[in-house]
């Protein structure tokens, strides 16, 4: 028996049945799990823009989560090249991501417009605006999507700003995969907490925003375009500043933020 | 040596320690002890692993050949693992995300590995699972332990609830920052292990080498 065992024959049954049966497992577990992933992912994207946003979001119950989101965030798909509203997409379900990566619905980026290093971005996104609480519809704050690579992987994520369109609200990443505990930090709160009241833009404009390597220098006149850099992160860091610097240009949101200074302050007419 | 049902899911707790005796599964020990909850769910999670993987390794044993028998461990080992994680992330969203790759890196855990080979592939299903469970609850006690005292002194709270009020929040306790970095686990592990060894004399080692007496020239 103990030959039979070991003869070539057996040794290919007993690989391909372990791994018929471990696929079945493995394939089983994902497709019966995938609709309460997706809903979590979902869930987890809501809680952090309300987050980011300023809107206390980290202790909220899920339907907690909903709710808010429900009442104070509004979804727009605008057209990134424009900078106007596509009313043809609904911001419910579509999906800016999987347009990034349809040809129809996206361009490729030249070597050096892709500071971000995301290949191909989409020609619509969606954005998010949180409006006040007491009902008037007033634009608190205007959230835009941004991505870039890191070290390892593309981090997705959010920047907020006032209707002032220069002053950051928040900014943090709900997906990426930096090392833990040295790229992994951009989660860190005191890192997000950094940054509150940074301004983007300098005086034409322009973006202008930097996580500078070790501390900022208080007095130094640019302290209020920079943000402490992440210790053992630089790559992280760097991809962070070019992300930014890639998402508030030209190629990103640039021709909408543009749009809204000259419609006077991002006080959005209601359609 | 056919040995007690009880000792061989005991055993690993105190006696043969996978982490502080067989000093395997360090990484994660230091990666995931930052606060209690996550210590507890890969706790969780790795006991799952490590029993269901020695009782369905134990019960094909005898049709492994021998030639591949590791690879078959490794599937195995590696299909639970994804499985663990696709329920992690679908039941426990905020820990999966806060566990990041460690999950994933049970599959490379080497205690899960170790006791495939050493205990699952000689014995029968039962005691496999029984050794299973005890190593799991062996590398529990170890992450719990550590992950209450880091999240404790660290952070002065208990899976997230405050439990000494820090003084940043109009409390009394100063928090210790050194317990939420990665050393601060290995100066416990240290700890943890005199402490065992000066209770379980037998664990201590014979130092390997001494240091020859000093010899005069001439």
């Amino acid at each position: 028996m103990s030959s039979n065992k070991e003869s070539i024959v057996r040794t290919l049954i007993v690989a391909l049945s372990v791994s018929l049966v471990a696929s079945v497992f493995v394939a089983g577990s994902a497709v019966t799990l995938k609709p309460l992933q997706q809903q979590n992912s979902l869930l987890d994207k809501q809680r952090s823009i309300l987050a980011i946003a300023g809107v206390e979001g980290e202790r909220l119950s899920a339907d907690e989560v909903r709710e808010l989101f429900n009442r104070r965030i509004k979804a727009e798909v605008i057209d990134l090249d424009t900078g106007e509203l596509s009313p043809d997409y609904d911001p419910a379900t579509f999906d800016p991501l999987k347009a990034a990566k349809d040809p129809k619905m996206s361009e490729a980026l030249a070597g050096d417009q892709d500071i971000a290093l995301i290949k191909r971005r989409e020609r619509y996104t969606t954005i998010y605006l949180l409006e006040a609480d007491d009902g008037s519809g007033e634009l608190e704050a205007l959230i835009l999507p941004v991505r870039g690579y890191g070290l390892w992987s593309t981090m997705h994520g959010f920047i907020a700003i006032r209707p002032d369109l220069n002053t950051v609200v928040g900014m943090g990443f709900y997906q990426h995969a930096e090392t833990p505990g040295m790229g992994g930090e951009v989660d860190n709160p005191n890192w997000k907490r950094l940054w509150p009241g940074k301004t983007l833009f300098d005086a034409k404009g322009r973006p202008n925003i930097e996580i500078v390597k070790g501390n900022v220098l208080p007095g130094n006149p640019k302290a209020g375009h920079q943000v402490d850099g992440l210790a053992g992160a630089t790559l992280t860091s760097k991809g962070v500043n070019h992300l930014l610097a890639f998402w508030l240009g030209d190629q990103g949101f640039g021709p909408y933020l543009e749009r809204l200074r000259q419609d006077g302050g991002a006080r959005q007419k209601k359609d | 040596m056919p040995r007690q049902a009880t000792d061989v899911l005991f055993d690993p707790v105190f006696k043969n320690n996978p982490v502080v005796l067989q000093m395997l599964g360090i990484c994660s020990a230091l990666a995931v002890t930052t606060n209690l909850n996550t210590a507890l769910v890969m706790s969780i999670a790795l006991t799952s692993v490590i029993t269901l993987s020695n009782l369905s390794i134990s019960m094909i044993r005898n049709q492994i050949p021998s030639s591949i028998r590791m690879i078959v461990q490794m599937v195995i080992i590696a299909s639970l693992v994804i499985v663990v994680d696709q329920v992690l992330k679908a039941y426990a969203f905020a820990l999966a995300k806060q566990l990041s790759v460690f999950v994933g890196l049970i599959i490379t855990n080497c205690i899960v590995m170790g006791r495939a080979e050493a205990f699952a592939m000689q014995n029968p299903p039962g005691r496999s699972l029984l050794d299973g469970i005890g190593n799991g609850l062996g590398y529990s006690l170890l992450l719990i332990s550590l992950g209450a005292t880091r999240e404790l002194f660290g952070a002065g709270k208990l899976m997230g609830f405050e439990v000494m009020p820090l003084v940043t929040a109009d409390g009394w306790y100063v928090p210790n920052g050194l317990f939420l970095l990665p050393p601060s686990a290995f100066f416990l592990i240290g700890f943890f292990i005199w402490a065992l060894r000066m209770w379980k004399k037998d664990q201590q080692e014979k130092p390997a080498f001494r240091i020859a007496p000093q010899v005069k020239e001439g």
